[in-house]
């Protein structure tokens, strides 16, 4: 008798456990880290979608201005396979090393030498590549995400590049500096690199 | 202020100026080249052109630490005896109105032909997209910078 009690209470028990709801913290570390991963680049997506980054990563073949991210002021200018411009127009034929004073000047940032040291008199001023262009222009998170990790797509960064770029690169860093009259992204910078950082060690799982 | 030493057409030049102050006013104010005009001050219209290390770069904006050890070309520095293809198409052609804008036309359209010597009219929309002329002698500018092209490309010359 008071076995048969001990197997029916333990059957009860195994029936309770089945359909009790899921504890989050008990799924298996994959699933969590993949949900912390969308989580973080989803916060980082807020910075790649501003203005200050859209606008160097336009879809069109031209650069952006602007918060409203329009076309670059009555200039007809051309990506060039390089990125730098062509002929008369080249980025950095206007933009200097450093954010010119007042409203509406040109921005700038300075170049980086091979040894990582910057060049405070040489502009850095680009597009990405025709052939890496880069597109952050219109891109759903799902597919930024997956582009972002794509070394076709990213210039053959691997992960640590990738986070090397985010937190050191002039161009990436004159977002929180970008002179007078234009607004910086949502978030910090130290917060954007880790939500990069947070996104690729828990896996880089993107958004569907 | 600090010394800074460039090639400016074809000589060496030394200047001692603050390293911040734009190229276009150590040209006007510290070397007497009056011949590349200050139009808007913020790199919009083009006035100012000159080149630098061969890219038509906005003078007005240009700190002159950016120049140390580069080559400057002025209007002045187009040639020694108006023989550059585009001067004698502009002449040629009698492009400009008033005037005002013209040395940084030049330099636009040098720059373009250095690198482009037989441009489609589409490719000198785009490169001289930049210059603005209140005279609006654009079309003239169009016709001369083809005609600066033949006479470079007859002469064998380099714009």
């Amino acid at each position: 008798m008071k076995l048969q009690v001990l197997l029916i209470a333990g059957c009860l028990l195994a029936v309770a456990r089945l359909f009790a709801p899921q504890d989050s913290t008990a799924t298996s570390p994959n699933v969590r880290n993949g949900e912390t991963a969308k989580a973080a680049f989803a916060e980082a997506y807020k910075v790649f979608m501003h203005p200050r980054c859209v606008n160097c990563h336009p879809a069109g073949d031209s650069p952006l201005r602007g918060e409203d991210s329009r076309p670059h002021t009555g200039l007809r200018l051309r990506r060039g396979a390089d990125g730098q411009g062509v002929f008369t127009l080249k980025c950095t034929n206007c933009h200097q090393a450093q954010n010119q004073q007042g409203l509406h000047m040109p921005p700038g940032a300075p170049n980086v030498l091979g040894d990582g040291s910057l060049d405070l008199t040489t502009p850095r001023w680009h597009l990405p590549s025709a052939q890496t262009p880069m597109i952050f222009q219109g891109r759903s998170a799902a597919r930024l995400c997956r582009q972002l990790q794509d070394p076709k797509q990213n210039g053959g960064l691997t992960a640590e590049q990738l986070i090397h770029h985010v937190s050191n690169d002039p161009l990436v860093l004159w977002g929180w500096n970008p002179g007078e009259g234009r607004t910086t992204p949502p978030i910090s910078h130290d917060q954007f690199v880790e939500s990069i950082k947070q996104w690729l060690d828990n896996g880089g799982a993107c958004p569907k | 202020m600090k010394s800074f030493t460039f090639i400016l057409n074809g000589k060496s030049t030394t200047v001692e100026v603050d390293p911040d102050k734009p190229l276009l006013w150590v040209l006007r104010e510290d070397l007497g080249l009056t011949g590349t005009k200050y139009g808007c001050g913020m790199a919009i219209c083009g006035c100012c052109t000159v080149h630098l290390d061969g890219d038509a770069v906005r003078s007005c904006v240009t700190p002159i630490s950016r120049v140390t050890g580069k080559r400057v070309t002025t209007i002045e520095g187009l040639s020694k005896d108006l023989s550059h293809p585009v001067q004698r198409a502009w002449m040629e052609i009698q492009v400009p109105q008033c005037g005002y804008c013209q040395p940084g036309q030049m330099m636009s359209a040098a720059c373009l032909l250095a690198q482009n010597p037989k441009p489609s009219d589409s490719d000198i929309a785009d490169a001289m997209s930049g210059n603005l002329c209140r005279c609006g002698t654009y079309q003239r500018v169009r016709n001369a910078i083809h005609r600066a092209a033949d006479i470079a490309g007859k002469q064998g010359v380099k714009s």
